[in-house]
């Protein structure tokens, strides 16, 4: 008899292409994503040293970071090292003849919705690529992770990558999520009680009845912020929400391939009496609709607290928090939801999904933004866009004031035109919240797509259950 | 990759935990196609003011830490992006180790290909090493990869792990690509094996 196995542990004995001594093993990658930024140098070493991509057929690329959002982009990009950049990609992609979604095309986006969206991502498979938020990809019960461009150009020449083990480490989320919760207050919640580095070493496992619960966009946004938990990669077991999603996408298999892929994919769960060596349990009623305070995806609070003192931390945190606060601009014992903001931010990879959008706008419906205030909606691939548009959103977010864009990853780390002045204060549905992230000086709150709606509205951090109660019968 | 062997050089404190990937190189820096060019950007907005002038109480403005190749640093350095750009931005200043009590997954792993060295120490010790880097350039630090020790300025010595693998590598500056490539046929194999089992993918 075979001893239990995580699902971590089955994806990697299933991938486990050669195995030293010493544990150093060669994992095979079934899919290798590909954007403008971490790739350039990776192919110029290619060139260098007269190598070849191993396997094109199982390589996608897709510029989007430094992509404008704007609909003049059709005329080219106007920075020239953010066009160079793409150049590059477009070049490197038909040197190597790889499959490519440049600028121009409708299914154009960020790399990490594009992946799940044409059926590229499937369950049981390993997903790499050179951006730490591919944990995303997880949501399917697959391996994925992000790589540095040295790893990106040991993949494009040899399909495998030089790994050692993590560890398994298991977050469940018991029982049903309140009403204005979601997948974001999830993420973020997890992140505050274990800490940015408290996943270093792990692979997560995400179960419980709470993630069950989530659609296939939900748990996206979950396993998208692993890394902000210091994880390899977070991931969730198949079912039949992940089987129905993928069925039918361009590249996701068929006919009788579809069976035996089916086959497989049925066995991909821990087993019950797997081990674990680390264990993080939730309760789903206990979580609120949370926002970040300072800078660091771990500085999360309920929106129905104030801000911390710093005093109250140990160690090191308690300089990091005094840093924070001032470059927040914040005082200790405000509530957070008297935080006035500048600007609103609705995308990125872990929030620009449809039910995103859909979940912002529910809120927005028939309300304006405040006066003076900019707000930008994001969707995060052009076919996600033309849904909106089909739907009726977009129409909720111009009526509302918010702009409307086109696919990229935008204002999450300001690599394009759409950045934060010094300053400007922003409720963000993006992952991070780093000094300068989305602009030099830039004050980042993180929150779930509604709660940045619910902030649009009023123009300060708001419990989206307030809104939400107003509008329901009496 | 340049080799890694012994370095004895000046070590520069910069006390701070969960050092992003983000503070180390500013997005604005990653739309070039080199990998050179990075280090007068290290740490760009903590390191100038927004005229682009020198901030003087920033620790590598400092002319004791201007040469340095050493950083001390705190918890959960490098986490963040997967940036490779984050390595290369402090090889180019110069700096070929980087001592913490803790390191995010991506960036630990893009040091070793790029020839820097990340030591993983007690908190304890990083404290120690800190008073010591804070000595400035009266105080320099020797690292020894083969022996896997630190020696201070008084002398004393202080042993490090590092995994067996990444040692040999950085000892002998191998490139990763090559001897993966040297295991061609069990890849073949592996390839050949999945392809029978997994057609779909």
């Amino acid at each position: 008899m075979t001893a239990p196995k995580t699902l971590y542990d089955k994806i990697w004995d299933a991938h486990l292409a050669h195995e030293a001594e010493d544990g150093t093993s060669l994992l095979y990658i079934d899919r290798h994503l590909v954007h403008e930024v971490t790739s350039p140098q990776a192919f110029e070493g290619l060139r260098m040293a007269g190598r070849t991509v191993r396997a094109p057929h199982k390589t996608i690329a897709v510029p989007d970071h430094n992509v404008p959002t704007t609909e003049d982009r059709v005329n080219g990009i106007t920075n020239p090292e953010s066009r160079i950049q793409v150049e590059a990609l477009d070049t490197n992609a038909k040197d190597f003849g790889i499959h490519y979604y440049p600028v121009s095309d409708i299914r154009q986006g960020i790399v990490h919705i594009v992946g799940p969206e044409q059926g590229w991502t499937l369950p049981g498979m390993t997903v790499v690529c050179g951006d730490s938020h591919t944990a995303t990809h997880g949501a399917f019960g697959a391996l994925a992770h992000g790589i540095g461009t040295s790893e990106v150009e040991h993949v494009l020449a040899t399909q495998t990558l030089i790994q050692k083990k993590s560890k398994n480490m298991k977050v469940e989320i018991t029982g049903k999520l309140a009403p204005g919760v979601t997948a974001k207050d999830i993420t973020l919640s997890v992140i505050g009680h274990t800490g940015t580095a408290g996943g270093t070493g792990y692979v997560i496992e995400y179960c419980g009845e709470a993630i069950r619960d989530l659609s296939m966009e939900g748990r996206m946004t979950v396993c998208n912020m692993a890394i902000e938990g210091g994880a390899r990669a977070g991931l969730i077991a198949p079912d039949e929400k992940t089987f129905a999603y993928v069925k039918g996408r361009p590249h996701a298999p068929k006919g009788e391939d579809w069976d035996k892929a089916m086959a497989w994919w049925a066995t991909l769960q821990s087993d019950e009496d797997a081990h674990w060596d680390k264990v993080v349990t939730l309760r789903g009623e206990d979580i609120a609709p949370v926002v970040t305070w300072g800078t660091s995806p771990e500085d999360v609070l309920p929106i129905t607290a104030t801000v911390p003192d710093p005093a109250q931390f140990t160690g090191g945190k308690v300089d990091a928090a005094r840093r924070s606060l001032d470059y927040m601009g914040l005082k200790p014992g405000t509530p957070l939801s008297e935080i006035e903001i500048d600007t609103v931010f609705i995308g990125s990879c872990t929030n620009g999904r449809i039910e995103d959008l859909r979940a912002a706008a529910a809120v927005l419906k028939g309300h304006k933004i405040k006066p003076g205030l900019r707000g930008m909606v994001v969707p995060g691939s052009g076919l996600v866009r033309a849904q909106a548009e089909e739907e009726g959103l977009a129409d909720i977010f111009r009526d509302a004031g918010f702009e409307w864009r086109l696919a990229g990853c935008s204002m999450c780390l300001a690599m394009n035109p759409d950045q934060l002045s010094p300053g400007e204060r922003c409720a963000a549905t993006s992952n991070r919240n780093f000094e300068g992230r989305q602009g030099r000086g830039g004050r980042t709150h993180l929150m779930s797509p509604a709660m940045a709606a619910a902030a649009a509205i009023t123009g300060r951090l708001t419990d989206v259950r307030d809104l939400t109660r107003e509008n329901e019968p009496a | 990759m340049e080799k890694f062997t012994k370095l004895t050089g000046i070590a520069a404190p910069l006390p701070m935990m969960n050092v992003d990937t983000d503070m180390i190189i500013p997005k604005q820096f990653l739309k070039t196609i080199a990998r050179t060019g990075l280090g007068k950007n290290l740490f760009d907005e903590m390191r100038y003011d927004d005229n682009g002038n020198e901030i003087s109480d920033f620790v590598l403005n400092k002319p004791a830490y201007r040469n340095a190749q050493i950083l001390v640093s705190g918890d959960n350095f490098g986490c963040g992006s997967s940036r490779e750009h984050a390595p290369w931005a402090l090889l180019d200043f110069g700096i070929r180790v980087v001592i913490a009590p803790s390191f995010a997954d991506i960036f630990y792993n893009n040091c070793f290909k790029n020839g820097i060295l990340p030591i993983v120490l007690p908190q304890e010790q990083v404290d120690m090493l800190m008073d010591d880097a804070a000595r400035g350039s009266n105080a320099t630090v020797t690292v020894d990869l083969e022996e896997q020790t630190i020696s201070g300025p008084d002398g004393g010595t202080i042993s490090f792990d590092v995994d067996p693998f990444r040692k040999h590598c950085l000892l002998n500056g191998l490139d990763d690509i090559g001897l993966t490539l040297e295991k061609a046929a069990a890849i073949d194999a592996f390839e050949a094996k999945a392809a029978a089992e997994r057609p779909w993918v």
